[in-house]
């Protein structure tokens, strides 16, 4: 008679369907997981230690390398983090505007993740699909803070510069025809807004079609359907948060119930899922899709009616303008106050929360006074959904866990900060 | 500023419930957070999570906080030198000739610049901040109440500096888990009770707490490899520690309320 025995493999680290960096151990019953153990850290950079030895605002841009996917939300986490502490509230406009860009960031951290999803089970068609999408939120991220992904657009206080008022266009290239370069310019002739307003008049089409793809289809079903159940009981106990723990049934988004910036003159829904599956999760993201596409629309309807400023006018903590600097002394003196040394956050401790795509992102940060955080925690919501793999997998297929991932939303950047 | 109604009913449950055992914290942000022993730790957690009124069915994070260098700013001279900004930084926590321990040794006076460029000397208190660490490391948990849509702050100061530990608070919490396998590889702190207490972020092998005050930003080690032996190999950092903006703590009478009132 045949010895049989479990066996041990490793996952990743170099694995496309591991979303970057993980190392999966597998305790293995033929195709069947007893125990998964996650190795995660490999793309560890001590953000927080860095962030320890800056000033405060040189520490927004590696915010946005944490998960990278959903830039400005880690900066706005951060940045709602020193507001608290210095006690400033950012103009409304600015409230709206942040409010505008966290749901372009939401849409665009759902299409990475319904695009890397559904080519990990078999449907290779989302990614170029959502990746149609991304390509033009990308452009706004790029036409407000040029740069298509790491931004560094928001500050204590406001936010780096108002929304511009033209759309930057496609030049003429030798590989395009005059006709092909107006359709492209299109929608680019008016202003971002107009950009966006258009952007968000044509994607819940766009929604329909990804639908079309896969809400009815038989293999994403059979794929997701019953895969990966947490109850809500259990989901609470493990910490999830965002889609994870809306996925079990439970009500629960912090931009309705501790609304930060504007979100409480927001129309919106929260969805919610029954069963707590990777199919669940999946259509309480694509609805969130839509529900961010309504904010962006009254975000859009707001901005265009209500000008003002978008940032503080107190010198103390954001620089004056570069043109006051030029024959206003006290203006020369407070520009280089912050660029060399920072501004000084009393003496505190806080915690900001807000609801980002993948769940709470938390940063907690402990000043004692200075130019520098004395410590800043930044509490990613990957890195409590990782942690249930173990749960969340025993007793599945091998190829469950590619769906497993999937679900989670995993990003490393976040997890191993 | 101070707590909203919904914190304050809180509060007064919790201080109902746990009385002498926590100690409010001070919040400017309008939180609320209570002290507690470590012997109290497990206690209280279960009596917060199950009370009703309290609920607190999730716990969002553990955080470890190493108070080493709380309220010392680098750049602490009596007069200006031609040296440029070094000597503010010289005598600090990370320095080769050690550092200061928080109410510890003197540092060794390494180098030219004056002594008070060198930090405290024995014995000298901690610069005058209003929050004056109990002991060097500390624990804090976010805790999450969904029913009543409420957070609350634990804070657990650790009582040997040498040697921190805690109580781990993963049979309350699932999530507890990995956090406080976080919180011992980066800062040492020790939970009792932990299933699997392993290193999580840092390599494998890895040697110290990097998120220490005294661990040096640019690390002890550093890696490469090499062609005659084949492999990656381990060797001592090569490359000198610089504070491009040294920390400098500023009185500020806007944020002192009662000078700011008069």
């Amino acid at each position: 008679m045949p010895e049989i025995q479990n066996f041990t493999m490793n996952f990743g680290p170099q694995h496309p369907a591991a979303h970057g960096v993980l190392r999966l151990v597998l305790e293995m019953d033929g195709e069947v997981i007893h125990r998964a153990d996650p190795h995660v850290g490999l793309l560890h950079r001590a953000t927080e230690k860095l962030a320890e030895s800056k000033p405060f605002n040189q520490s927004i841009g590696y915010m946005d390398r944490l998960d990278y996917v959903s830039m400005m939300c880690n900066e706005h986490g951060y940045v709602l983090a020193i507001e608290k502490l210095l006690g400033i509230e950012p103009p409304v406009r600015a409230q709206y505007i942040r409010v505008l860009f966290d749901e372009i960031t939401r849409i665009l951290n759902h299409l990475m993740w319904l695009g890397a999803h559904g080519l990990d089970i078999g449907a290779m068609t989302m990614f170029l699909y959502c990746f149609r999408e991304r390509e033009d939120l990308m452009d706004c991220y790029e036409a407000v803070s040029g740069t298509r992904m790491h931004a560094t657009y928001y500050r204590p206080g406001g936010v780096f510069r108002d929304l511009p008022e033209e759309m930057p266009q496609y030049q003429p290239a030798d590989n395009r025809s005059a006709k092909e370069l107006d359709r492209m310019n299109a929608d680019r002739s008016g202003s971002l807004l107009d950009f966006i307003d258009s952007f968000a008049a044509r994607f819940p089409g766009r929604i329909d079609e990804y639908e079309t793809l896969l809400t009815d289809n038989r293999i994403w079903k059979q794929r997701t359907v019953n895969i990966g159940v947490v109850s809500p009981e259990r989901a609470m106990q493990l910490g999830f948060s965002g889609p994870m723990l809306r996925g079990s049934g439970i009500v629960w988004d912090l931009r309705k119930m501790q609304p930060y910036e504007v979100y409480d003159r927001m129309d919106f829904d929260i969805p919610v899922g029954v069963n707590g599956d990777c199919y669940d999760r999946y259509l309480v993201r694509v609805e969130e899709m839509r529900q961010s596409n309504r904010i962006i629309r009254q975000c859009v309807d707001w901005l265009r009616d209500n000008p003002g400023p978008v940032v503080l006018e107190d010198h103390k903590i954001i620089p004056p303008a570069r043109i006051e600097m030029k024959d206003d002394m006290e203006s020369l003196i407070h520009h280089f106050k912050l660029f060399t040394e920072g501004y000084c956050v009393p003496e505190g401790e806080a915690y900001a929360a807000i609801e980002h795509p993948k769940g709470e992102f938390g940063v907690y940060l402990v000043s004692d006074g200075a130019n520098k955080p004395y410590r800043v925690k930044v509490r990613a919501p990957g890195f409590a959904h990782l942690a249930s793999m173990n749960e969340m997998v025993t007793g599945h297929m091998l190829a469950d866990v590619v769906a497993v991932i999937g679900t989670q939303d995993i990003v490393f950047g976040e997890i191993d900060r | 500023m101070t707590l909203d109604d919904k914190h304050a009913a809180i509060a007064e449950a919790v201080e109902a419930r746990l009385g002498e055992r926590v100690q409010r914290l001070e919040n400017t942000a309008g939180e609320l957070g209570y002290a507690v022993a470590p012997g109290d730790l497990l206690d209280c957690c279960r009596i917060l999570r199950d009370t009703e009124g309290l609920q607190f069915e999730m716990l969002m994070d553990v955080c470890g906080v190493d108070y080493l260098s709380y309220g010392r700013a680098e750049w602490d001279t009596a007069s200006a030198t031609a040296t440029g900004f070094s000597r503010g930084v010289l005598g600090r926590d990370d320095s080769p000739g050690g550092g200061p321990a928080r109410g510890g040794s003197a540092p060794g006076g390494t180098a030219a610049g004056g002594s008070a460029a060198n930090g405290p000397e024995a014995g000298e208190p901690l610069a005058e901040t209003d929050y004056q660490p109990p002991s060097r490391f500390a624990v804090v948990y976010h805790l999450l109440s969904i029913s009543n849509n409420a957070r609350l702050r634990l804070k657990v100061a650790c009582e040997d500096d040498k040697r921190p530990i805690v109580d781990s608070v993963t049979g309350v919490w699932a999530s507890a888990d990995w956090f406080e396998r976080e919180a011992f590889d980066l800062f040492g702190i020790l939970f009792t009770g932990h299933p699997d207490l392993r290193r999580i972020l840092t390599d494998y092998g890895f040697i110290g707490h990097p998120f220490r005050k005294d661990f040096p930003l640019i690390g002890k080690a550093e890696v490469r490899y090499d062609p005659k032996k084949g492999r990656v190999v381990y060797e001592p950092v090569s490359i000198e520690p610089r504070t491009l903006v040294p920390k400098a703590i500023r009185d500020d009478n806007r944020y002192q309320p009662d000078l700011s009132k008069d």
